[in-house]
């Protein structure tokens, strides 16, 4: 099983040269710390900032630049600043290369649900929901199943809808997987020390496997 | 050159009445109008519906306002950081419209280019889609949705002139420029305010055209919500 330093070291494998990248809240912002020196992709902060730099020193830091999670970020040298609807103008129109975000369940037909629990307080979609309706490319990081061992990955979402048919990429705890243009989740890969078999029973929608599945590298 | 200087907030908010429909810039607390929501808390005005990115925190931003019972309801994309909204909603004291923060963005934004509805993806098959009018464009469902105009837009710009004109600094720009258009009153707070000619017209972000009154805030906390620092 991986934890979430693995989760987020695998998926920045999948971090390619001249991607322009939003990374969202919780484990796909530490994917920015895995990438790799020789290959240079552009971070977008959905609040008006393409070029997130690394966290300031404590004489850098501004009052005036955050990321989208309100925390103190710096610039790298060439970023860009710019209003919020500009922001979600290159998100909508497929500027923006890859979104890496969490999420709480997802379904085999690549629907996603991670804005909202019946029962608890709701805290808003933010800018969620524009993301997973326009991005090209989904990565989703997250548990398999939840801590009383359901499945997150699943037939049919039961939480509330953030957008559908979208994720592309599961990077979860135990496995690598893609969800299929026509439903289903095709295993790629194992997280270490974890059988197919575990894999099988931790998830709920339709798993396509075929032929060896190699452990992940990470 | 029209000059909109007024003398501070207190005189900027004066005429906003009960029940007025406020838009106010910031995400978070970045870029917020301190001053004017001081203003606002002194004035005492009731019954506001604020349409903000954000609702602030418990002690900072909209949420002075929240702890007044200024606010009847809310439009936001997020107002996970703030104890008091929380406890109103579920008291059902205060009215919440949770909208997609692109579209929030671009229903202000529409509002101020004179645009009363456009197509966006966000959030079609969802709970923000129920009611709404949706179209297919090149095979792919589009939702419709509205304009947000406000009867005073509050922003907040790092310098401005006589004339209005608004320069942003940082990620403290967010939803100001897009709420600045979409005012029928419009006032900008600055930090600095400056005699015209001293701004580079090429820098400009908000032309003064679009706003109505303007004045330098007395201070700035600039407070941080999530300070992160690298060793």
């Amino acid at each position: 099983m991986l934890d979430k330093t693995g989760i987020a070291k695998r998926i920045a494998q999948e971090v390619k040269n001249g991607m322009y990248i939003n990374l969202g809240i919780g484990i796909p912002t530490l994917v920015a710390n895995y990438i790799p020196q020789n290959v240079h992709v552009v971070l977008q902060s959905e609040n008006g900032l393409l070029g997130i730099g690394p966290f300031p020193k404590e004489q850098e830091i501004d009052a005036d630049l955050i990321n989208a999670g309100k925390q103190t970020v710096t610039m790298m040298p060439g970023s860009a600043l710019f209003s919020s609807s500009d922001s979600f103008g290159m998100i909508r129109s497929g500027k923006v290369n890859l979104t890496i975000l969490g999420a709480m369940e997802v379904s085999e037909r690549g629907d996603i649900a991670n804005w909202k629990v019946p029962g608890k307080m709701v805290k808003g979609m933010g800018g969620a929901m524009d993301l997973v309706a326009s991005a090209k490319n989904i990565i989703v990081a997250m548990q398999h199943c939840s801590k009383e061992g359901a499945s997150k990955l699943l037939k049919n979402c039961s939480l509330p809808i953030t957008g559908l048919k979208c994720v592309k990429k599961i990077v979860s705890d135990m496995a690598v997987l893609d969800v299929l243009p026509e439903g289903g989740f095709r295993l790629l890969e194992r997280a270490p020390g974890v059988s197919v078999e575990q894999i099988k029973n931790a998830t709920e929608g339709h798993l396509l496997v075929t032929g060896e599945i190699p452990e992940m590298k990470i | 050159m029209i000059d909109k200087r007024v003398s501070g907030a207190e005189e900027a908010v004066n005429d906003i009445p009960d029940h007025a429909i406020l838009m106010l810039g910031g995400f978070g607390l970045c870029g917020i109008p301190e001053n004017t929501i001081q203003a606002l808390l002194k004035k005492g005005v009731k019954g506001l519906t604020c349409i903000s990115n954000n609702a602030g925190v418990d002690d900072f931003g909209i949420g002075l306002l929240l702890q007044t019972r200024q606010v009847k309801k809310m439009i936001a994309s997020y107002v996970g950081e703030n104890a008091e909204f929380e406890r109103q909603l579920l008291s059902g004291e205060l009215e919440v419209e949770l909208i997609p923060q692109g579209t929030l963005a671009e229903r202000c934004r529409a509002g101020g280019a004179g645009i009363p509805a456009f197509f966006t993806p966000a959030g079609v098959g969802t709970e923000v889609a129920e009611g709404k009018e949706t179209r297919i464009f090149n095979g792919k469902t589009y939702l419709m949705e509205h304009w947000l105009r406000a009867d005073f837009s509050i922003v907040k710009a790092w310098k401005g002139d006589y004339a209005g004109n608004l320069i942003y600094r940082g990620t403290a720009r967010n939803f100001n420029p897009m709420m600045a258009t979409a005012g029928n009153i419009t006032i900008a707070e600055v930090e600095e305010l400056v005699p015209p000619g001293a701004l580079d017209p090429n820098q400009i972000h908000t032309p003064g055209i679009f706003v109505h009154r303007i004045f330098q805030g007395k201070h700035y906390e600039k407070r941080i919500e999530q300070r992160t620092i690298s060793k």
